[in-house]
C-alpha cells in the first residue's frame, strides 16, 4: 500500500462519502499542482528550444514552418550555428577551458579526497571549511578577487623587473583557473564521497599478498573510485562549460561560448541561431548527464 | 608504511589543497581586501583609508540597492521554500517508487541546462514579441503586446527557477528519511492536517528547510545572469553594481569594496541562519 492509502485510510476512519470526496478533491488539488510545477520547469527549456527550428527572423510566434537553416545554413542573413564563426571558436574555447578544467579539478580533487578521507592531520575540520568555502563565495567575487590578485603580481613583476606576463592580464588561463578554484569543491566532494564507501580491508588484503603501495592504488583503490572520478569529471566540464559569472570578470579577447551568446542576447537582436545553439547546449548536456548517471549505476 | 612514508605521503596529498586554497582564494581575497582600503589620492598615488566604505554609506544609490538585493533575495528564499516543500513532499510521500526516482531526476534537469539559455528561455516566453504575449492577444484577453520582461515579478520568477532545485534536493532527502508513521499516528490522535503538518512534518524537516534556504539565498544574493537579463536596467542588483565598478568605470577600489561588502553580509545571513538552526556550514553544502 502506498503512503498516502494509509494516511487517507487514518483520516477518513469513519467513512463517510463526503468526508471520502474532500479528500479525493484535495488529492486531485495536489496532483494539478504538481503538474503545473512540473509545467513551469519545462516551459522555457521547451521555449527556447523549440524556435531553433521555426522558419523565421525571429524566436517567437507565428510559426513559421519547420527549417533547419538555423543549425546548417551557409548564407546571411540566416546564418546557421554550425558556419557562424564566432559561435564556432566560442564552442571550441569552451570546451578546451572545460576539459582543462575538468582534468586539472579531478586530479586535485582525487588528492584532496584522499587527503580528507585517509589522513589525520591538525587543523583538519578547519581545512575542511577552506575546502567547501569556494563553493559559498558568490562567483562574481571570485572572479574579481582573482583577477586583483593577478594584476597584483603582474604590475609588481612589471614595476620590480620589467617582465610584462601577458598571461595574468584577463584571459583564458585566468578563466580556467577561476572556474578551477570552485569546481575543485565540488569534485572533491563527490570523489570523497565514494572513497568512504570503499573497504580498506581490500587495500590491506593486497598488501599482504605483497603488492605494493602504486600498484594497489593502481590496480585496487583507482578502479573502485573510477565511476566517481568519470562522474565528477562530467559534471566539471559541464559546470566550467556553463560558467557564466566568473568568466565574465576575467575573460580576454577569446571569448568562451556563453560569453559570446550573452554578447549577442544582449546587444544585438537576437535570431533564432541563438535557439540553435540553446537546443544544441542541451542534448549535449543531457547526453552527458545520461552517461554520468549510466556509469554511476553500473557499479553500484 | 613507516613514518617518513607517511609523512612523505602525507605532503604530497597537502600540497595540492593547500596550494589551490591558498594562491586561488585566500590571498585573492586578502588582495582585494586590502585593495578596498585604498584610495587614489593622485595619479598612481595612493593612501590607505576607509574612503571607498564611507563613498558606498554616502551614496544612497549603492546602499539601496544592497537592500534591494537582500529584500528580494530572503522573499525568493521564501518564495522557493513555499513552492518546493509540496513538491517534495509529493516526491518523497506520495509519489510510487518508480515515479519518485523520475519525477526526482526531472526536478534535477534545469540544473544540466545552462544559467544562460534558461534565461533566454524566459526572455523568448515572456518579451513584447514572445509566446506568452502573443497568446494572450490570439485568444483577445490583451489588443496590444505586453511586455513581461524587466520587472521585479519577472526576476522573482527567473531566480526562483534558477535556484529551486537547491531547495526540493534537501527537502527530499530529508522527509524521505521520515517515518510514515510519524503521520500516521498524527492522524490518529485526531490531529487534523493542518496540525500535522505544523507539529509533524515541519519540525521533523527542518534541517532540511534550513540548508535549502540558506544554499538558496547565497546562489540568489550572488545570482548575475538573471537578474539582468530578465530584469534589464532596473533590476539594480548588487552584482551587477561591482561588475560596473570593476569593468565599466574602472573604479577597482571601491568595486573591491563592494565586493567585500556582499561577501560579509551573505556570511552574517548565513552564519545568523547556521546558529538558529544549530547547523555547521560542511554538513550543510556536503549535503546539497
Amino acid at each position: 500500500m502506498s503512503s498516502n492509502a494509509k494516511t487517507l485510510s487514518a483520516t477518513a476512519s469513519n467513512p463517510k462519502p463526503a468526508a471520502f470526496n474532500q479528500v479525493r478533491f484535495l488529492r486531485n488539488c495536489f496532483t494539478g499542482y504538481v503538474v503545473l510545477f512540473f509545467i513551469y520547469l519545462a516551459a522555457p527549456l521547451i521555449a527556447a528550444g523549440a524556435f531553433a527550428f521555426n522558419d523565421s527572423m525571429f524566436p517567437a510566434l507565428p510559426w513559421q514552418g519547420f527549417t533547419l537553416d538555423w543549425f546548417f545554413s551557409d548564407t546571411e542573413p540566416k546564418l546557421g550555428m554550425f558556419h557562424d564563426r564566432r559561435l564556432l571558436s566560442g564552442l571550441s574555447i569552451s570546451f578546451w577551458v572545460a576539459l582543462t578544467v575538468a582534468i586539472m579539478s579531478i586530479v586535485v580533487g582525487t588528492c584532496n579526497a584522499f587527503l580528507f578521507e585517509r589522513m589525520d592531520f591538525p587543523f583538519k575540520s578547519f581545512c575542511y571549511i577552506m575546502m567547501v568555502i569556494p563553493l559559498v563565495i558568490p562567483g562574481v567575487i571570485l572572479g574579481i578577487s582573482i583577477l586583483v590578485f593577478a594584476s597584483d603580481i603582474a604590475n609588481g613583476m612589471e614595476d620590480n623587473w620589467g617582465i610584462d606576463i601577458e598571461s595574468l592580464r584577463p584571459g583564458l588561463l585566468l578563466v580556467i583557473l577561476g572556474q578551477f578554484s570552485f569546481v575543485t569543491t565540488i569534485t572533491t566532494l563527490v570523489i570523497a564521497a565514494r572513497l568512504k564507501k570503499f573497504d580498506i580491508q581490500l587495500e590491506e588484503a593486497a598488501l599482504n599478498l605483497g603488492a605494493s603501495r602504486a600498484r594497489i592504488l593502481r590496480t585496487v583503490t583507482l578502479p573502485f573510485l573510477k565511476p566517481a572520478l568519470i562522474g565528477a569529471g562530467v559534471v566539471g566540464f559541464l559546470i566550467s562549460f556553463e560558467n557564466f559569472n566568473t568568466t565574465l570578470m576575467l575573460v580576454g579577447s577569446d571569448a568562451p561560448l556563453t560569453i559570446t551568446m550573452y554578447d549577442r542576447m544582449a546587444k544585438v537582436g537576437s535570431t533564432p541561431v541563438l535557439n540553435a545553439v540553446s537546443f544544441f547546449l542541451m542534448i549535449g548536456s543531457g547526453l552527458l548527464a545520461l552517461l554520468s548517471v549510466f556509469v554511476q549505476r553500473d557499479k553500484n | 608504511m613507516n613514518h617518513a612514508q607517511k609523512r612523505l605521503a602525507f605532503l604530497l596529498l597537502f600540497a595540492p589543497f593547500f596550494l589551490w586554497i591558498l594562491l586561488l582564494i585566500v590571498l585573492p581575497h586578502i588582495g582585494v581586501f586590502i585593495l578596498s582600503v585604498k584610495e587614489k589620492v593622485g595619479m598612481g598615488v595612493y593612501e590607505y583609508g576607509l574612503g571607498n566604505y564611507i563613498e558606498f554609506f554616502n551614496e544612497p544609490v549603492y546602499w539601496n540597492t544592497l537592500l534591494r538585493t537582500a529584500v528580494m533575495s530572503i522573499f525568493v528564499t521564501i518564495v522557493t521554500l513555499i513552492i518546493g516543500f509540496p513538491i517534495a513532499y509529493y516526491i518523497a510521500k506520495i509519489a510510487r517508487q518508480r515515479a519518485k526516482a523520475g519525477l526526482f531526476l526531472l526536478c534535477l534537469i534545469p540544473l544540466w541546462v545552462s544559467d544562460l539559455v534558461r534565461s533566454f528561455g524566459w526572455i523568448v516566453l515572456l518579451r513584447e514579441t514572445g509566446i506568452v504575449s502573443s497568446f494572450l492577444q490570439y485568444i483577445g484577453i490583451v489588443s496590444g503586446p505586453v511586455e513581461f520582461l524587466y520587472n521585479d515579478a519577472t526576476v522573482v520568477v527567473g531566480l526562483v527557477y534558477t535556484v529551486m532545485l537547491f531547495m526540493i534536493v534537501p527537502l527530499v532527502t530529508t522527509l524521505d528519511g521520515m517515518d510514515d508513521s510519524l503521520i500516521e499516528a498524527g492522524f490518529n490522535l485526531g490531529g487534523s492536517r493542518l496540525t500535522v503538518l505544523r507539529r509533524i512534518i515541519i519540525p521533523y524537516a527542518m534541517p532540511g528547510i534550513i540548508s535549502g534556504c540558506i544554499v538558496v539565498f547565497m546562489l540568489t544574493a550572488g545570482s548575475y545572469l538573471t537578474p539582468i537579463l530578465l530584469g534589464g536596467k532596473n533590476s539594480q542588483w548588487f552584482t551587477e553594481q561591482i561588475y560596473e565598478q570593476f569593468i565599466t568605470r574602472f573604479n577597482w577600489e571601491s568595486g573591491a569594496a563592494f565586493g567585500v561588502l556582499l561577501l560579509i553580509f551573505t556570511s552574517i545571513t548565513v552564519w545568523i541562519g547556521l546558529r538558529l538552526s544549530g547547523q555547521t556550514l560542511s554538513s550543510t553544502v556536503a549535503k546539497t
